[in-house]
């Protein structure tokens, strides 16, 4: 029994923990590269849930596959995170870093009203995106469901440390923060790269948007901040501007968050905080964090 | 060594001036180099030298006159642009990707053309053998020497047709400083344009065809690098006789 519900926990934690995973990286990649809190990342996973809210019954009314929606849902989350960078973002970058938290966070508030006029407060139900059968085994329900989007959200966090690690774009991503000035001589086009950063951190956000949609079929205009908390903790934890610190962070997070509520629940946020905490007085920069103070 | 020879030019400033919020750090500067000359550029701390560098690089903004590389106006191109004309800059204080490994660093100075990438870095590691002893190791935790180096060999890997040098020889020890003077010429016998800034007067009048003096925004005194050596004015400032 005790096993069985172990594995059960596993298994939420790893889901709840992917989805966190990939809000973090977002967050995590923007303060990478311009050294800024997006606090307006959150809401770019009430956009994308949004978005899956109106384009699923779209795609199954055109007899068109429902997962398309996933990608309308990237594209919108990408192009919202590129103007919101491009429109509010840039004018202040050179203004000092308490300019840009207070952007950001008038940014969030922004979204989440606007999202509440456009979209009303009461709580819309987002179709199930892949139909698939919850299947026993022993005593341990799966839900192949929630097994396939972990298993997106651990593809797409390997796929982004390729991006990252092997191909030219990637490089420039992590050769901008290091040196502005080096990048733009050896022909990184440093506003381009901040601007694709944005946008892959953003359209990552819809991915988290459809993992979270397929275990708790709600939207609402403020569903973004809650997340975005968790996730930026996560970011935290793990290291920020660090990815793969990000995801560590976030399946952390994730598991923690699960195995609380199921053994010690009115606990969580204690142990979440509280990790936290200890993990920071240990080591500052986060679990897998560079400490930035190197020699230049 | 005869001045005449000079080609046409690969790079020419005319009537350059440069602010920072009003305040003039170079004006009317005027400056042309030919094919395959080493140029040297001397002048004391805050002359301007950097600055110049800079915005010929596209890294500051000129507020008035021209710039133009090998038939182009650099006053009007992208920043980023500037590295596929094949100008190189190696600019003051290396600016080397600190968390990137040795071989990461160079393969960045392709970034703008990856063509016949491994056979240039194998030149530059023949160059600098210590840089290759190093390649998977962390710039940032290089010696300065290595650095520096390291921030030529970035240079190199572009082809450059021309490489702007901005006191390479800044905070190395006698040895490496001769070091990285013989690179320098090499560079230079190899047929790359180059233009030297330096705060060692000595050193970069001893391998420069020509020499420019950079006083307080202003070029004050140019020609051969020989001139300038007997130059009663650049003996008592800049040569300590
Ligand atoms: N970003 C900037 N903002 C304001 N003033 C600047 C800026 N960059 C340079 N300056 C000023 O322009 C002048 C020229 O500086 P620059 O760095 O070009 O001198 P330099 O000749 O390279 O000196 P050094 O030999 O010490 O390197 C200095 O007075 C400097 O303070
Ligand atoms: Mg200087």
């Amino acid at each position: 029994m005790a096993a069985s519900l172990f594995v059960q926990g596993l298994i939420n934690g790893l889901n709840q923990g992917a989805i966190y995973a990939l809000i973090a990286l977002g967050y995590t990649m923007v303060y990478g590269i311009i050294r800024m809190i997006n606090f307006a990342h959150g809401d770019f996973i009430m956009i994308g849930a949004y978005t899956l809210f109106y384009t699923i019954p779209l795609m199954v009314n055109a007899g068109m596959p429902a997962w398309m929606a996933v990608i309308i849902a990237i594209v919108v989350c990408a192009l919202v995170g590129v103007l919101v960078e491009i429109l509010a973002y840039k004018p202040v970058r050179k203004a000092g870093s308490m300019s840009a938290l207070i952007t950001a966070l008038a940014m969030s508030i922004f979204l989440e009203n606007l999202a509440m006029v456009l979209f009303g407060a009461k709580p819309h139900n987002v179709q199930a995106i892949f139909q698939l059968p919850t299947v026993r085994v022993g005593s341990v329900s799966l839900p192949l469901n929630v097994l396939l989007t972990i298993a997106i959200g651990l593809l797409i966090m390997l796929g982004m440390q390729f991006f990252v690690k092997k191909t030219n774009l990637g490089k420039a991503m992590r050769a901008v923060p290091q040196d502005k000035d080096a990048s733009t001589l050896v022909g990184i086009n440093v506003d381009r790269i901040i601007t694709l950063t944005f946008a892959i951190g953003s359209g990552l956000a819809a991915v988290a948007a459809l993992m979270y949609c397929s275990t708790y079929p709600r939207v609402t205009n403020d569903m973004g901040s809650m997340m975005g908390m968790k996730a930026f903790i996560a970011a935290v934890l793990g290291g920020i501007g660090v990815i793969p610190g990000a995801m560590l962070g976030g399946i952390l997070v994730g598991l923690i968050e699960i195995f609380v509520k199921l053994f010690a629940p009115g606990w969580y946020e204690a142990v979440t905080y509280g990790t936290l905490i200890v993990i920071l007085l240990v080591k500052p920069s986060g679990i897998l964090g560079k400490n930035l103070g190197e020699k230049v | 060594m005869a001045v005449e020879t000079k080609t046409a030019p690969v790079l020419r400033c005319q009537h350059l001036g440069i602010q920072f919020g009003g305040l003039k750090a170079v004006d009317d500067f005027n400056l042309e180099i030919g094919e395959s000359e080493l140029v040297g550029l001397i002048g004391p701390n805050g002359a301007g030298k950097t600055t110049t560098l800079r915005t010929i690089t596209g890294l500051e903004k000129a507020a008035s006159g021209s710039i133009v590389f090998d038939g182009h106006d650099l006053t009007k191109i992208t920043p980023s642009k500037i590295i596929t004309l094949k100008l190189a800059y190696v600019p003051e204080g290396r600016h080397i990707f600190p968390q990137m490994t040795v071989a990461e660093n160079l393969e960045m100075g392709t970034y703008a053309d990856k063509a016949g990438m491994a056979g240039t870095m194998e030149d530059v590691y023949a160059r600098f053998p210590r840089l290759s002893e190093r390649r998977r190791q962390l710039a940032g935790t290089l010696s300065g020497g290595e650095q520096q180096m390291l921030a030529v060999g970035r240079a190199l890997m572009a082809k450059p047709k021309m490489i702007l040098m901005d006191e390479p020889s800044m905070g190395l020890s006698p040895l490496l400083v001769q070091e990285i003077f013989d690179i320098i010429q090499e560079v230079n016998r190899a047929g790359i344009t180059v233009l030297l800034v330096e705060q060692n007067a000595k050193m970069a009048l001893s391998i420069s065809n020509r020499a420019y003096v950079l006083e307080t925004g202003t070029i004050s005194i140019e020609g051969s690098a020989a001139e300038l050596m007997d130059d009663p004015r650049v003996k008592k400032a800049y040569l300590g006789q």
